[in-house]
């Protein structure tokens, strides 16, 4: 973790360098807009058409702080280190933005995470409902990475899960076809459509789930002498026959189009091709629907994993364009998190203002939501020092994670923690968006307020001393605090208050440092993406 | 269209089949369901029972050293506990390691016939606790969520302490909520009852005091000013809300149910002054206070090595703690609205394994094993069903778990029909239908 090692040695040199005896003034308050609001590219040109249509103004582009904080978050899953919430704020060029940008999508924390959202929906867990079992789980969970840090285009990264056959530990993506609890055509039908065509095969006609099923009548599973490796291939004898004429049913394809195979041809690759053809009109609109509502918190299309036709798009210019702009990149899927984070749209504040508090589904304020669960973990353990001890027992083989390891890092979807459960993080059963519940609820508070999990890492938090122990005036203790937790100066008020605390309310340095972390850590601008 | 289609209000088109197993067809519909599970007795609209005391004998008891002891079947299913002892209902005998359990047998009844047939820990306790087998490729809620759901907040239930605990750490790997996601999740007290204080996570943590509490909460209200700013928006504002009920616990009256030291002394020793006891003693104070389902899990009873030493020293801890609850109860009035349930997720191989390694030990046995129930609607002083000589079989009137369960849904007021939201729109049963080939028996008649 990148982070975490660079708060001691960035303390110590902040405080040689400077000594500032006044609280620095923060620009918090997203600066006021001054006439309309430039588009910075097509995005923005189509979200703020349709808002001027319905008279809406968007909110203020957000200030530096909030910005950095948001992309951190949106794009690695991590806070920024202190000395790059200074470096960044100090920083004069106007094109900073684009090049944080640049540069959090080369690291290797964009690959983590992302990596932990593609195991999401694709079901990477060790055991129930579905048994990929720990080292498949494992190697499928390395291989998703790996496409990741590659940039591998993305009709490759489906045609690979689609087509790939052999041992679940040495050809890791086809693990595909092992990450689900039943299958028969027609159960692997469904694992097919949900993450790859972003619609629900359960919501189709019997005669379009059987003609689409048909394509994955010949995949075929068997055992080899090694404990838990099993072979995924082409079974020329697999069949389905039409569960209502109980004769054997057609190659249909979802918008109609038959197709008929010569023998010792795997359907699974016709299938394929018809995904990923440009013309198809599930594949690149799911994928950019997607994206849009993991870096924006909603979807263009509402739930992201649900296109179908009555289902519109809340703008539908604005997804048509965004997969024409995939199509024209190559499935590079980097060239649609570029343009979205460059918009101003992705860069609005997320105050609403009078004029748009209710236009929040045509992007007109960024949306406001709790951060992950993986995230929020990561968060805490990077401020305080600190580490979870991941484990698990069943099934064999045992696995142990070394605590210095990343919550957002961990492949295997059964491996848990109390607080994870409790922060809503998917179980990986469906692989539907909505299994993972931000929600806030009282049980959240209580564990952030006052559980011994957060008490014992904030009260022996090595990090902490630190900040003490090299800071001898307060202001840079409270200063570094900030900067640590909410990637930010405070404001002036805020450091009184926080200042008036060490002197007055609780004179015991130490305590009263541990006291401000913890507020900070429970306050609503820490646990929320914004 | 093909007749054997029906829309549902999702605009899915599924079959006949699949919409009586999801519940789709309404009432109307249900008047074909000779296809639904007959239950054990007719629906009460009332509820007898308005809590649950799951008590998870996690890893699974040997049904031969607990109610199903089996003195003529010879040391080498009995081993050294071949003394059964009489108890106060005639002609119930239970093992002797479990006299003052023996003395309130006539507040319980002993089902002797619990079988599923599955020996691995993870599937039986989901079988066990959730009613389904696990190849449908849902993951279903079990007991305690679906009471959660059926008798929590979205029910109604006001208290600020969580409809749904388990004490004190939750079951790992076992997923509580299944489909019906992590809102329904138990909220785990952690800590340990039987020490001062008793660190309940999030509302009792040590060496924080009251002072310092205060003082923080002042800090971080000053300090959130976030919040303030986005008053208005529904997620900000659910967290302030939490907050603040979070609060009324930790510095409020509604923390104190997990007081224990308010309790008398004579009383909590009688519970046994161990970590069991002391959760026995915190689920009678959580069922006062109105908590609709409460689990001890209570771990220790996987005993492939040694049985007999490990036995000898967790029955007299059981047993204090187990009679002492139910005795405590029905000194209150609460017994007859209180269902207690006890068991694990199987039994343990009646044929002891005297060889090395395990030297006495006995294995998983999920082929027949007891439950144990009381109070709440359930007639106490039976045996239901009995296991052979050996204790290898069901000999009669086998239950399942889904007849178990959905007794203990019906005594709560949870009416069988009822559907619980899967997030794919599919209404799924509480229990599984008739129509998937599943049994039910009409067993536990004889106690509703």
């Amino acid at each position: 973790m990148i982070t975490k090692i660079n708060i001691f040695a960035t303390c110590v040199l902040f405080f040689l360098i400077s000594s500032v005896q006044i609280f620095p003034q923060w620009t918090r308050d997203d600066p006021p807009q001054n006439g309309k609001i430039k588009a910075n590219n097509f995005i923005d040109e189509l979200v703020f058409d349709k808002l001027s249509k319905k008279h809406i103004t968007p909110s203020p582009v957000c200030s530096d702080e909030v910005f950095l904080r948001r992309v951190f978050l949106g794009v690695t899953g991590a806070l920024p280190a202190n000395k790059e919430v200074r470096s960044f704020l100090a920083d004069k060029n106007p094109d900073k933005r684009k090049i944080l940008i640049d540069k959090l999508l080369a690291s290797d924390e964009f690959a983590d995470y992302w990596a932990m959202k593609w195991s999401d929906i694709l079901r990477v867990k060790a055991e129930f409902p579905s048994n990929l079992w720990p080292v498949a789980a494992e190697a499928y969970h390395r291989w998703i990475r790996t496409c990741i840090v590659q940039n591998m285009p993305y009709d490759k990264f489906a045609y690979a899960l689609l087509t790939s056959s052999g041992s679940n530990f040495k050809t890791p993506q086809v693990n595909f076809y092992r990450a689900m609890p039943k299958k028969d055509p027609l159960s692997i039908l469904n694992a097919v459509a949900l993450p790859l065509m972003g619609s629900r095969a359960q919501k189709w006609t019997d005669e379009e789930r059987y003609g689409m099923a048909v394509f994955f009548a010949k995949v075929g599973y068997k055992n080899t002498q090694e404990w838990k490796e099993e072979i995924v291939y082409f079974n020329e004898e697999g069949k389905f026959l039409n569960p209502k004429t109980g004769k054997p049913q057609e190659l249909t394809f979802l918008d109609g189009e038959r197709v008929s195979l010569s023998p010792g041809k795997d359907p699974r690759e016709a299938f394929a091709n018809w995904l990923i053809s440009p013309d198809n009109k599930w594949f690149a609109k799911n994928v950019v629907n997607r994206i849009w509502y993991w870096l924006m918190g909603k979807g263009i299309i509402n739930e992201p994993d649900d296109i179908r036709p009555d289902n519109p798009a809340q703008n539908e210019k604005l997804l048509a364009r965004l997969e024409k702009e995939l199509i024209k990149n190559d499935y590079d899927l980097k060239s649609i998190y570029k343009a979205i984070l460059n918009s101003n749209t992705f860069q609005l504040s997320s105050l609403p203002t009078d004029n748009n508090q209710n236009y929040e589904a045509d992007f007109s304020h960024y949306y406001v939501r709790q951060l992950n669960a993986e995230v929020l973990i990561d968060a805490i353990d990077n401020i305080t020092g600190t580490g979870e001890p991941y484990s698990s027992l069943t099934p064999e083989p045992y696995t142990y994670i070394p605590e210095d390891e990343k919550t957002v890092s961990l492949a295997d979807g059964s491996i848990t923690s109390p607080f994870l459960e409790i922060f809503g993080r998917p179980p990986r059963d469906t692989g539907f968006e909505l299994e993972r519940n931000n929600a806030p609820t009282i049980q959240q508070r209580l564990h952030l307020l006052n559980s011994t999990h957060i008490q014992k890492k904030l009260q022996g938090s090595q990090t902490i001393k630190n900040i003490i122990s090299a800071n001898k005036n307060i202001k840079d203790i409270i200063i570094n605090l900030y900067i640590n937790i909410l990637s930010r100066y405070p404001t002036q008020a805020e450091g009184k208050t926080a200042e008036n605390y060490f002197t007055v309310v609780n004179k015991n340095k130490t305590e009263a440092a541990v006291d401000l972390a913890w507020a900070l850590i429970n306050t609503k601008e820490f646990s929320f993406q914004h | 269209m093909n007749k054997n289609k029906i829309s549902s209000s999702f605009g899915q088109n599924i079959t006949r089949r699949e919409a009586l197993r999801y519940g789709l067809l309404g009432f109307s519909g249900l008047a074909l369901a000779g296809m639904f599970p007959l239950r054990a007795a007719p629906v009460t609209k009332r509820a007898k029972a308005k809590s649950v005391i799951q008590i998870w004998q996690w890893g699974g008891p040997s049904h031969l050293d607990t109610f199903d002891p089996k003195p003529e079947a010879g040391y080498d299913y009995c081993g050294p506990f071949n003394k059964p002892i009489e108890t106060n209902v005639k002609g119930i005998r239970i093992c002797e390691l479990l006299p003052l359990t023996a003395k309130q047998a006539d507040k319980y009844s002993i089902i002797r016939s619990m079988t599923h047939g599955i020996n691995a820990h993870e599937t039986a306790a989901y079988v066990v606790q959730t009613g389904w087998k696990p190849e449908d490729g849902f993951v279903h809620p079990c007991a305690g969520a679906v009471v959660s759901f059926e008798k929590g907040y979205d029910a109604g239930y006001k208290g600020l302490t969580p409809p749904y605990i388990v004490v004190t750490n939750p079951q790992g790997r076992f997923s509580e909520a299944g489909f019906l996601g992590s809102k329904y999740k138990p909220f785990a007290t952690g800590g340990n009852p039987n020490s001062e204080p008793f660190t309940v996570e999030g509302i009792v943590t040590p060496g924080i005091t009251k002072q310092r509490q205060m003082d923080r909460r002042q800090l971080l209200n000053q300090l959130d000013g976030f919040a303030k700013k986005l008053n208005g928006n529904s997620f900000v504002d659910l967290a302030l809300n939490s907050e603040q009920s979070a609060y009324e616990l930790i510095l409020g009256n509604s923390g104190k149910v997990f007081d224990l030291s308010a309790e008398d002394q004579k009383l909590r020793d009688k519970y046994g002054r161990n970590s069991f006891g002391q959760s026995c003693l915190l689920a009678r104070r959580l069922v006062e206070a109105g908590v609709p389902y409460i689990t001890i899990n209570y771990p220790g009873w996987d005993t492939h090595k040694q049985n007999f030493e490990t036995m000898r020293t967790k029955l007299p801890e059981f047993d204090k703690g187990f009679s002492s609850l139910l005795r405590d109860l029905a000194d209150k009035g609460l017994l007859d609205s209180t269902i207690v349930w006890c068991g694990g997720e199987f039994g343990r191989t009646p044929k002891i394994a005297w060889e090395e390694p395990w030297n006495g030990g006995r294995h998983h046995h999920g082929q027949v094993f007891c439950s144990v129930v009381a109070g709440g609607g359930f007639k106490p002083g039976h045996v239901v069903g009995s296991s052979n000589s050996t204790g290898t079989e069901v000999a009669d009137h086998p239950v399942y778990p889904w007849d178990l369960l959905s007794s203990i849904y019906q005594l709560m007021g949870i009416a069988p029909e009822e559907t619980l939201p899967h997030p794919q729109g599919l209404k799924i049963p509480l229990t599984p239908p008739v129509a998937e080939g599943i049994k039910y028996s009409d067993s536990l008649k004889e106690i509703m």
